[in-house]
């Protein structure tokens, strides 16, 4: 029972890398980017034949960060530049990286075997972390994983490339009398977005071995889902008395208003949560995506977003 | 100093609903000057600011600042030396960014947008002592979302965000329709003294003929495309709100209403 809940953790923290990704599309951007279902294989693809070439296993994280930055680029690009409505601008890449990914895998499914390094059991991560369980040493790498990559994502906000993401999502109009290129911004935004996309689909092969073509599908509703949990809870939170009163505490503030990146990996962790739960009171896994998708319907009813703009926070 | 010159403008074009709005306009504005445009709903003031600003495109014409065509430069391109306040207080600020957060956005303006810290803490003394200056309250809401300030108030950080960095041009369309008359006036007032501290070209498109001609330097009437009044200098000093309004009428009049 422990152990099940320690890889549903595990699952919940690095998926979380997709929800940060469709935090930056969907809740920044309003833009669902439906290239997610394309860009998480495409990660999973590339370090899946990495690896079995034998390349270094922490070195499949910048190459698929790069790969899925190209994809979302692509995405952007068609959208912006050429004009095409988002939805449609999304399932264009999709559709274009199924192929792409069957070709980098060299089939519709790839195996990583046991001999082969990965970043939970590679030399370096031995060193470090020799004395722990593989499931503990998956656990300490993807949570330290994650929080580095919201860490830098809290620093990029507030930076001036970062409110102006945060702001062409809120006002584009005021992003032109700026002076800035609006569509540029937005592809910048898809850009981030899709790496993270592609780096969660990195980690989830290093963690699975596996690589298959169909592992994409309903990822960008996951991502959605887990994105509009975490959210939804927060501004509960952050309105309730017990916030307000932490927020008066000096140096304690922070826990008074927790950020969009905390929301979304604890979106995240429950969502996979929930379908775990489903599964183990007796569904059959062939039932997932039915019930990944149930659970997403519930979810934009219940919170009351039935799919219209979500304000980030 | 700015000119429209020939400007063409079309509506759906080729459809059964085509409408030509401009045929062949021109308008020459001084440097410094603070031009009123006023005129019935349709009469083309809004049209022209757009087309100033490249939010529309023209079907024939140039628009050109200093003598230089700026025609072929796109909207956002043409806001380095140009700010603009809207109609809809909402329009000119981010609702779910703080206000400290939205005023840094104007303030790096004509800046690289890099890796550098959004918020220069530095600056927010200045930024209080503006916001002390409008009179509104707002110097202790720096942290506060813009979205839950009213629309006086928002509207107040538009024209600050609009006139923040150095510019030559300041658009405003219709920027006080919105607001109750008390509000509407401060709002005049801080125009007025904005334009005149920093010396800036302003195009203001009203329908308060009060405001055109106790603000403007020049008083323009639009109608159906055409500018059907226009008074500067000696003979806009001797100009009334009735004169303006006995025109006006007259125009309406013809349009049947």
């Amino acid at each position: 029972m422990a152990d099940l809940l320690i890889s549903t953790l595990i699952q919940g923290l690095i998926y979380a890398l997709i929800s940060f990704g469709v935090y930056i599309t969907y809740s920044i951007l309003d833009f669902p980017d439906l290239g997610v279902d394309g860009t998480f294989p495409l990660g999973a693809a590339i370090t899946a034949i990495l690896l079995t070439r034998g390349v270094n296993a922490w070195l499949t994280l910048p190459i698929s960060l790069a790969a899925g930055a190209l994809a979302g680029l692509f995405t952007g690009f068609i959208h912006v530049r050429l004009k095409i409505r988002n939805l449609l601008a999304g399932i264009i890449t999709m559709t274009a990286l199924f192929s792409i990914n069957l070709y980098i895998a060299n089939g519709s499914n790839l195996t990583v075997d046991r001999g082969t390094d990965t970043i939970f059991t590679a030399p370096s991560t031995m060193s470090l972390l020799g004395g722990l369980t593989l499931m503990e040493r998956k656990l300490v790498v993807s949570l330290v994983l994650i929080l580095t990559v919201k860490l830098v994502l809290d620093l990029y906000f507030n930076t001036r490339s970062g409110l102006l993401l945060r702001a062409v999502g809120d006002n584009a109009d005021l992003v032109t009398t700026l002076a800035k290129d609006r569509g540029s911004v937005k592809m910048l935004g898809l850009v981030i977005s899709n790496a993270l996309v592609a780096l969660a689909g990195c980690v989830v092969c290093h963690e699975q071995r596996s690589f298959s073509a169909t592992m994409g599908t309903g990822q960008l509703v996951f991502g959605l889902a887990a994105v509009i949990i975490g959210i939804s809870l927060m501004s509960f939170y952050t309105a309730s008395p017990a916030a307000r009163g932490l927020r008066q505490v000096r140096g304690l503030r922070f826990l008074g208003s927790p950020r969009g990146t905390t929301a979304v990996i604890l979106g995240s962790v429950l969502y996979k949560l929930c379908i775990q739960l489903a599964l183990s009171m007796g569904l059959p896994p062939n039932m997932m995506k039915l019930i990944t998708a149930m659970l997403f319907l519930l979810v934009l009813v219940v919170s009351g977003r039935k799919g219209e703009e979500i304000i980030h926070a | 100093m700015l000119e429209m010159r020939d400007i063409t403008k079309v509506y759906n074009p080729g459809t059964i609903t085509e409408q030509r709005l401009f045929d062949h306009f021109s308008l020459k504005v001084e440097e410094g000057q603070f031009v009123a445009i006023v005129g019935s709903n349709g009469s083309g003031k809004t049209s022209l600011l757009n087309i100033i600003c490249g939010s529309i495109p023209i079907e024939g014409g140039d628009v050109l600042v200093g003598g230089v065509s700026i025609s072929r430069m796109k909207d956002y391109q043409r806001y380095a030396t140009m700010g603009r306040v809207y109609q809809n207080p909402a329009a000119g600020t981010c609702p779910n960014l703080t206000m400290l957060e939205n005023l840094s956005l104007a303030d790096n303006k004509g800046k690289a947008f890099g890796l550098h810290r959004a918020i220069d803490r530095r600056r927010v003394e200045q930024y209080r002592e503006q916001l002390l200056s409008l009179g509104l309250g707002l110097e202790d809401k720096l942290d506060v979302k813009m979205g839950a300030l009213s629309g006086g108030q928002r509207q107040a950080v538009s024209l600050l965000m609009a006139t923040m960095t150095p510019l030559k041009f300041l658009i405003l369309d219709e920027h006080t329709a919105a607001l109750d008359p008390k509000t509407a006036d401060t709002i005049m007032r801080l125009t007025d003294q904005v334009v005149r501290e920093k010396k800036l070209t302003a195009l203001m498109v009203t329908h308060n003929l009060r405001y055109a001609v106790e603000y403007g330097d020049r008083v323009l009437m639009m109608d159906r495309g055409h500018v059907v009044l226009d008074r500067a200098g000696e003979e806009k000093r001797t100009t009334s709100i009735d004169d303006i309004l006995t025109r006006f009428n007259q125009i309406s009049m013809e349009c049947g209403n």
